[in-house]
C-alpha cells in the first residue's frame, strides 16, 4: 500500500495555505496564547493586582524598616539594593506560583490540555506555548520594583532597559519548574511542600535582603545554584553597571536552567497528558 | 441547521485526492493493542472506517470506545499495530490528522471561565483557521450550535444542553474532514437530541466522515450506515443496522412476561428448540421467533408478544450487557 506516499503527497494541501505542519511551530504557540490572552482579558485586574503591589508593599515595609536600621550594603543604598532585589522576587513569584497552578488545574480539574492536545498542538508546543506566556507577563510585572525604586532617588539608566530580557528569561526557568512539579504532585494541596520547600529558601537566599556573602561558606556556594541569585545578580549590574564576563556567566547560568526545566517539564506533562 | 454548513465554503482547505477520491478509509486500524497496567483496555482491534460514512461504535461500558477514539488523535498511544488516519500514520504523524479532525470528547472540556464565543475563538485559533474565515467560522460554527444568542454568556452559566452543543460546534470550527463523537448525545432533552441528530446526519450528507459512539441504540440505527460492535477491546460485529439484526436476532421476538419460574421454563424451552434468548427486566425475550417451531408456540401458549427484532437484541446476544 502506499499510504506514507498518499500521506506525505497529501501534507501540502491539506495544511491551511502557507501553513506546513512542521514538529515546532508559531501558529502552535500562538493558538496557545490565544486562550491565555481570552483569560487575561476576564481575570487581569486580580493577577495584575497581586503581581504589581505585593513586591512593591514588601519593597516599601522593607525600606522603611531596614532602610532605617541600615543605610548601606557593600557599595549600594540600601533601598537600592532591594530595589533591585525584589525583581528576582517578582520574577521568581509570578512565574512559578502561575507555573504550578494554573497546569494542575487546567489538567486535573478543567481537562483543556486534553481538548487543546486534540488539535494540532502537540505536548512541546502547548508547554512552550504557556510559560512563554507567562513570562512575558512577568518580565513587566517585575519592573515593578524598579520604578518604585526610581521614585525613591534611584537614578535611571539605559541597562534598566535589559531587566525585561532578564526576568523573561529567568521566569521561563521558574515557570518550567512550576509546570514540572504540577506534574508531580499527587493533589494540589502538595504545592505546600514545594513553595515551602523550594520557593521560599530560593527567594530567601538570593541576595535580594541581604548579600549571600554573610552566609556560612556552604550556604554560600550552594546558594551558587541557586538561579534566582543569577538574576539578581544581573539585575544589580544592568542598573548600576554591568560587568561583562561574570554577567555572560549569570545569563549562562539562567539559560542553562531554562533549558533543563524544559526538557523535564515536556517530560512530565507528556507522560501526563499522553496515556 | 445543516442550511448553515452546506452554505459555507470550507474553512480548512479540504485535501483534494484524499480519501474520499481514493476510496482509501479514512480510519484504518490494524491489530491495535492498548494497555493500562494489567488491563487491556484495546485488544486486537481492528477497524476500518470508509470515507463518507457515519459509523456508530456501541459497546458497553468499558468496551474500550473512549480509548479507540483516544488513540485515533494520539492522546493515547497504542502499544501495538497499525493506526492510520486520513491517511497519516499515527502517531508519527498525527499532528495532520488532528488538523483535519474534529474531535467531540465524552467528558465536557469546555474552558467555564470563557464565553462561548471565546471558546470558539481559541479553537479556530488551534486548529489554524486562516484569520480572514475565522469570525465567518465562529459565527458558522454558533449558529449550528443554536447558541448566537447565547454567544456572550460564560460556558459555567449554560445549561448542560447548550454545553454539549458547544461541545459539538468547537469540534467543527475548522469544518474537518472527519469527526469523532464520543456520545455526543447524553444527557440532552429529546427535542435537542433530534436536533442533533438532524445535524450529525447533515455533516454525513456534506461528505464528512463520523465516527460515533453511543449507547443510544436509536441513534445508532437512525444516524450510522454502518455499526461495529465492541466488547472488551475489539470489535465482535460490524454491518449495517438492519443486516446485523438480521444475521443476530431474527426478523421476529416473542417477549413473554411472568413470575421467574415460569421465565426460567420459557428460556429452557425455548433453548431446547435452538432458539437464542435474553432478558429484559421482568421479560424474556426469545430470538428468531419466525422460526419457532409450532410446538413450542403451542407449549408457550398465547400470551407472548411479538415485536420486530432490534439492534438492542444484537446488542445485549453478543456483549452479554444490558444497555439503557
Ligand atoms: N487512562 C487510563 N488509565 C487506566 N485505565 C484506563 C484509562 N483509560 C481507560 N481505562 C480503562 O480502559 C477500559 C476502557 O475504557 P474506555 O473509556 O475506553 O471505555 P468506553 O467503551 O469508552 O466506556 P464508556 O461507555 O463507559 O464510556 C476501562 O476499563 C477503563 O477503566
Ligand atoms: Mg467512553
Amino acid at each position: 500500500m502506499s499510504t506514507a506516499q498518499a500521506g506525505t503527497a497529501r501534507t501540502g494541501a491539506a495544511a491551511p495555505a502557507g501553513m506546513p505542519l512542521r514538529r515546532f511551530e508559531l501558529a502552535a504557540l500562538r493558538g496557545t496564547w490565544r486562550h491565555e490572552f481570552a483569560l487575561f482579558k476576564r481575570f487581569w485586574r486580580t493577577s495584575s493586582f497581586a503581581a504589581l503591589l505585593e513586591p512593591t508593599f514588601m519593597m516599601l515595609a522593607f525600606g522603611y524598616g531596614f532602610g532605617s536600621l541600615v543605610s548601606m550594603i557593600g557599595e549600594y543604598r540600601y533601598l537600592e539594593f532591594i530595589g533591585t532585589g525584589m525583581v528576582g522576587t517578582a520574577a521568581l513569584f509570578t512565574s512559578a506560583f502561575p507555573g504550578m497552578f494554573n497546569p494542575y488545574i487546567r489538567r486535573v480539574f478543567q481537562h483543556t490540555y486534553d481538548a487543546m492536545l486534540a488539535t494540532p498542538l502537540d505536548v512541546h508546543e502547548l508547554v512552550t506555548g504557556e510559560v512563554v506566556w507567562l513570562a512575558g507577563k512577568s518580565s513587566i510585572y517585575s519592573c515593578a520594583p524598579v520604578v518604585v525604586a526610581m521614585a525613591f532617588g534611584l537614578d535611571p539608566s539605559p541597562g534598566m532597559l535589559v531587566i525585561p530580557l532578564i526576568v523573561f528569561v529567568t521566569a521561563l526557568g521558574f515557570a518550567l519548574f512550576g509546570m514540572w512539579t504540577s506534574t508531580v504532585v499527587p493533589s494540589i494541596n502538595s504545592f505546600d511542600y514545594v513553595i515551602t520547600g523550594v520557593v521560599t529558601p530560593t527567594f530567601l537566599v538570593a541576595g535580594t535582603f541581604f548579600p549571600v556573602d554573610t552566609l556560612p561558606g556552604w550556604v554560600h556556594i550552594a546558594a551558587q545554584a541557586n538561579p534566582l541569585l543569577h538574576c539578581v545578580e544581573l539585575v544589580r549590574h544592568a542598573v548600576f553597571g554591568f560587568r561583562p564576563l561574570a554577567d555572560l556567566g549569570h545569563f549562562a547560568a539562567l539559560l542553562a536552567f531554562a533549558a533543563l526545566m524544559w526538557v523535564i517539564a515536556v517530560r512530565g506533562m507528556r507522560r501526563r497528558l499522553i496515556g | 441547521m445543516d442550511s448553515v454548513r452546506t452554505a459555507a465554503e470550507p474553512v480548512v482547505r479540504r485535501s483534494y485526492g484524499g480519501p474520499g477520491a481514493t476510496g482509501e478509509p479514512a480510519i484504518a486500524l490494524r491489530g491495535v493493542v492498548k494497555r493500562f497496567g494489567d488491563l487491556t483496555a484495546v485488544d486486537g482491534l481492528d477497524l476500518e472506517v470508509p470515507a463518507g460514512i457515519c459509523l456508530g461504535l456501541l459497546g458497553p461500558n468499558g468496551a474500550g470506545k473512549s480509548t479507540t477514539m483516544r488513540i485515533l488523535t494520539a492522546q493515547a498511544v497504542a502499544d501495538a499495530g497499525v493506526v492510520e488516519v486520513l491517511g497519516y500514520p499515527v502517531p508519527r504523524r498525527s499532528k495532520h490528522a488532528r488538523a483535519e479532525m474534529g474531535v467531540v470528547p465524552q467528558q465536557d472540556n469546555l474552558d467555564e471561565e470563557l464565553t462561548a464565543r471565546e471558546n470558539l475563538e481559541v479553537f479556530a485559533h488551534l486548529y489554524r483557521v486562516p484569520r480572514e474565515r475565522r469570525r465567518a467560522a465562529v459565527d458558522d460554527a454558533l449558529a449550528l450550535a443554536h447558541l448566537t444568542e447565547r454567544q456572550l454568556t460564560r460556558v459555567r452559566d449554560l445549561s448542560g444542553g447548550m454545553r454539549r452543543r458547544l461541545l459539538i460546534a468547537r469540534g467543527l470550527v475548522h469544518k474537518p474532514r472527519l469527526v469523532l463523537l464520543d456520545e455526543p448525545t447524553v444527557g440532552l432533552d429529546p427535542q435537542v437530541r433530534s436536533e442533533l441528530w438532524g445535524l450529525i446526519d447533515g455533516l454525513r450528507a456534506g461528505g464528512t466522515t463520523v465516527l460515533m459512539s453511543t449507547h443510544y441504540i436509536e441513534e445508532a440505527e437512525r444516524l450510522a450506515d454502518d455499526c461495529a460492535l465492541m466488547s472488551r477491546g475489539s470489535i465482535v460485529a460490524r454491518g449495517a443496522p438492519a443486516a446485523l439484526v438480521a444475521e443476530h436476532a431474527g426478523e421476529r421476538v416473542m417477549e413473554h412476561y411472568g413470575p421467574p419460574h415460569r421465565l426460567a421454563e420459557i428460556e429452557g424451552l425455548a433453548r431446547a428448540a435452538g432458539l437464542p434468548t435474553r432478558r429484559t427486566g421482568p421479560s424474556v425475550s426469545i430470538l428468531r421467533a419466525e422460526r419457532m417451531p409450532p410446538s413450542l408456540a403451542d407449549e408457550l401458549g398465547p400470551d407472548g408478544v411479538s415485536r420486530a427484532a432490534n439492534l438492542e437484541d444484537v446488542f445485549v446476544v453478543l456483549t452479554g450487557e444490558k444497555v439503557e
